[in-house]
């Protein structure tokens, strides 16, 4: 198992290298300079601040520096925020970005597992096309509109059961409170439900399909047994290797999600950065979500390798 | 000498019979899973109703595009069910006006114009980029393939909607680019599914079989290994489709796509959810637009797999 890893941790790296080279250049190609103001430096002062950021010096130059503070986890200075580094911004946005996503990743396993099994023990029947309804709408709706719907129904017009508010706040922070975190997971999670549940779907009826669970039944294991101890390790385990699409696909729903709710994030520095043209954010954003996605995708990898029998570490 | 004859008129029997069946093509076959698909159809006749309207939104109303009016600033439709709303559009603004007074009706027309022609040159970049690769890789096979391949899974693992956006912010918002931009992301899968098939195709009994028959390699690609790949490409092209609508809606959302006056569901949509609790009309019929064609595309890709794909008669 080491030596796996440990390949496949020296794998990761040209990999993190091409993202790095890929965004530096592209961010070095763009037309005009992160300080182009509406008002024009005296030639001195913009010497000066180029120096300062290492504009001036050639590009391959500017790269190996880049590159060798990243080594040191430094992301450089934000452009446009002027007193923070980009390290500090991401710092600042982490924890919230990773509660919002933590929950969300966590709320989609456990609804998308039941639904998904659920719908597996009822093959071509009403519940199953009724769930397989429901992951279609998850899957086709996009985070973008069923925010501002959800929003719509539960904060703006808000909704009383019994007599009882249960309308939530259509926005802000607050320390992470639990009112506050409601819509966003839940629209952060919708479209991972809808396809972990089709996932599960049909690893579980080929699951139960299989020659091994036929012995169990036929040595007369309960049902329950046979579902919890048989069926369901062996039909959870596609789960494992879709954790790294699945936070792909969350970081990418944060961006959206933090910015309707107006959540204080990474996603939100980096769309604000994007829009400001604030180069070093943007690079600092992908460089630190990419390693995180192959870091997870490793994660998995490794997780696949020892849950699975038939699977080996050559 | 008596069998020779028998045999002789036997066999005569035998292919009048045969000329009497029609063999039925792959496509035939296909046409008919799909048409018995009730989801898929109905798909297609709205897509193509919501396509119409696009294509003629200039003739559906006396509005322009982008004519400001400031005396309908954020009007309901005239049949808006909530009467507490500040102001009636009237006249023939169907869906109501914007914040600027633009009707929403065509904006939300000119719209699904952008959305579905991104929709459609951005898969058609990823068609042509993904098969070329993808048969390359499939056909030479090997230690190139090997490399392609894993060229692809490292991109694979990539956030590339992050680099869609860093090359809006470097190139500043050029739609052409836009849907380069998102076509280059997209044909991963497609030259994926593309080299799987070259590969197993060359492998196939099926194959050897018309070789065996004496088949010209030329009519063993044209009638064997071609419709066999263009079966899957086809489907996925299909769902390709909606994810790219996607993508650039969610860039519009997020202010980097598509540039005023010029709009797209992505962008009405946020302009709408800044809106909503004073003119959710804003937010409604965009949205709702948007929902149904992904609907539509989804459900035609799935009923063209299950058309297309023989393993699953």
């Amino acid at each position: 198992m080491l030596p796996y890893v440990i390949r496949r941790i020296l794998g990761a790296i040209p990999t993190l290298l091409v993202i790095i080279s890929l965004a530096f250049f592209m961010m070095r190609i763009a037309p005009g300079g992160p300080f182009d103001a509406n008002r024009r430096l005296p030639p001195e002062i913009e010497h000066n601040i180029k120096a300062a950021y290492n504009l001036d010096k050639p590009i391959p130059q500017q790269f190996l520096i880049y590159v060798g503070r990243l080594a040191h986890g430094d992301f450089g200075p934000s452009y446009k925020n002027k007193d923070f580094s980009v390290g500090e911004l991401i710092e600042e946005g982490l924890p919230v970005s990773a509660k919002l996503g933590l929950s969300a990743i966590v709320l989609a396993i456990l609804f998308g597992t039941c639904l998904g099994v659920v719908a597996a023990l009822h093959q071509n029947k009403g519940t199953d096309y009724g769930v397989m309804a429901i992951a279609m709408f998850g899957i086709t709706i996009p985070t973008f509109v069923t925010a501002p719907i959800l929003t719509l129904i539960f904060g703006v017009y808000g909704l009383s059961v019994f007599g009882y508010d249960i309308s939530l706040p259509v926005g802000g922070w607050n320390d992470g409170a639990i009112r506050n975190m409601i819509l966003p997971v839940i629209v952060l999670a919708l479209p991972q439900i809808a396809i972990i549940s089709r996932l599960v779907r049909g690893s579980m009826i080929e699951v139960l399909h299989s020659n091994y669970i036929r012995t169990a039944r036929a040595k007369g294991l309960p049902n329950r047994v046979v579902l919890v101890r048989h069926a369901l390790r062996a039909g959870l385990l596609p789960l494992v290797s879709y954790l790294g699409p699945a936070v792909a696909a969350l970081i990418t729903g944060s961006l959206v999600v933090e910015q309707i709710f107006g959540l204080p994030g990474i996603g939100r520095y980096f769309i604000q950065g994007a829009l400001n043209r604030d180069y070093t954010m943007v690079m600092g954003v992908v460089i630190f979500y990419a390693a995180f996605i192959i870091l997870l995708n490793l994660v998995a990898d490794v997780l696949y390798r020892v849950l699975d029998p038939r699977v080996s570490f050559d | 000498m008596v069998m020779p004859f028998t045999i002789d008129a036997d066999k005569e029997q035998i292919m009048e019979r045969a000329l009497d069946v029609r063999g039925r093509s792959l496509w035939v076959d296909a046409r008919r899973r799909l048409i018995a698909n009730k989801a898929a159809v109905i798909s297609m006749i709205v897509l193509g109703i919501v396509a119409l309207m696009a294509i003629f939104a200039p003739m559906l109303s006396p509005y322009a595009y982008d004519s400001i009016d400031y005396n309908v600033v954020s009007c309901s439709p005239d049949w808006w069910p909530d009467a507490t709303v500040m102001c009636n559009a009237g006249g023939a603004h169907w869906f109501g006006t914007d914040a600027i007074g633009r009707d929403l009706f065509v904006r939300t027309l000119y719209g699904a114009r952008v959305s579905l022609a991104v929709g459609l040159l951005a898969s058609f970049v990823s068609l042509f980029i993904g098969v070329t690769y993808g048969a390359t890789a499939g056909f030479i096979g090997g230690r190139i393939d090997e490399l392609m391949m894993r060229f692809v899974d490292v991109l694979y693992s990539l956030p590339f909607i992050f680099f869609v956006i860093i090359l809006m912010v470097v190139f500043n918002r050029n739609f052409f680019l836009l849907f380069l931009a998102i076509g280059a992301v997209e044909w991963l899968t497609m030259a994926r599914i593309v080299r799987g098939q070259t590969l197993s195709l060359r492998n196939k009994e099926f194959i050897e079989a018309a070789r065996a028959s004496g088949a010209s390699t030329q009519s063993i690609i044209a009638r064997h290994i071609i419709p066999n790949v263009v079966g899957p490409v086809i489907v996925y092209v299909t769902l390709t489709i909606p994810a790219v609508i996607l993508a650039e809606s969610f860039l519009s959302f997020l202010g980097l796509g598509i540039q005023e006056p010029l709009t797209s569901w992505g962008v009405l949509i946020y302009e709408g959810a800044n809106q909503m609790e004073v003119a959710p009309w804003m937010l409604v019929f965009p949205a709702l637009f948007m929902s149904l064609t992904l609907f539509c595309l989804n459900f035609i890709g799935d009923g063209l797999r299950d058309a297309l794909d023989p393993k699953d008669r």
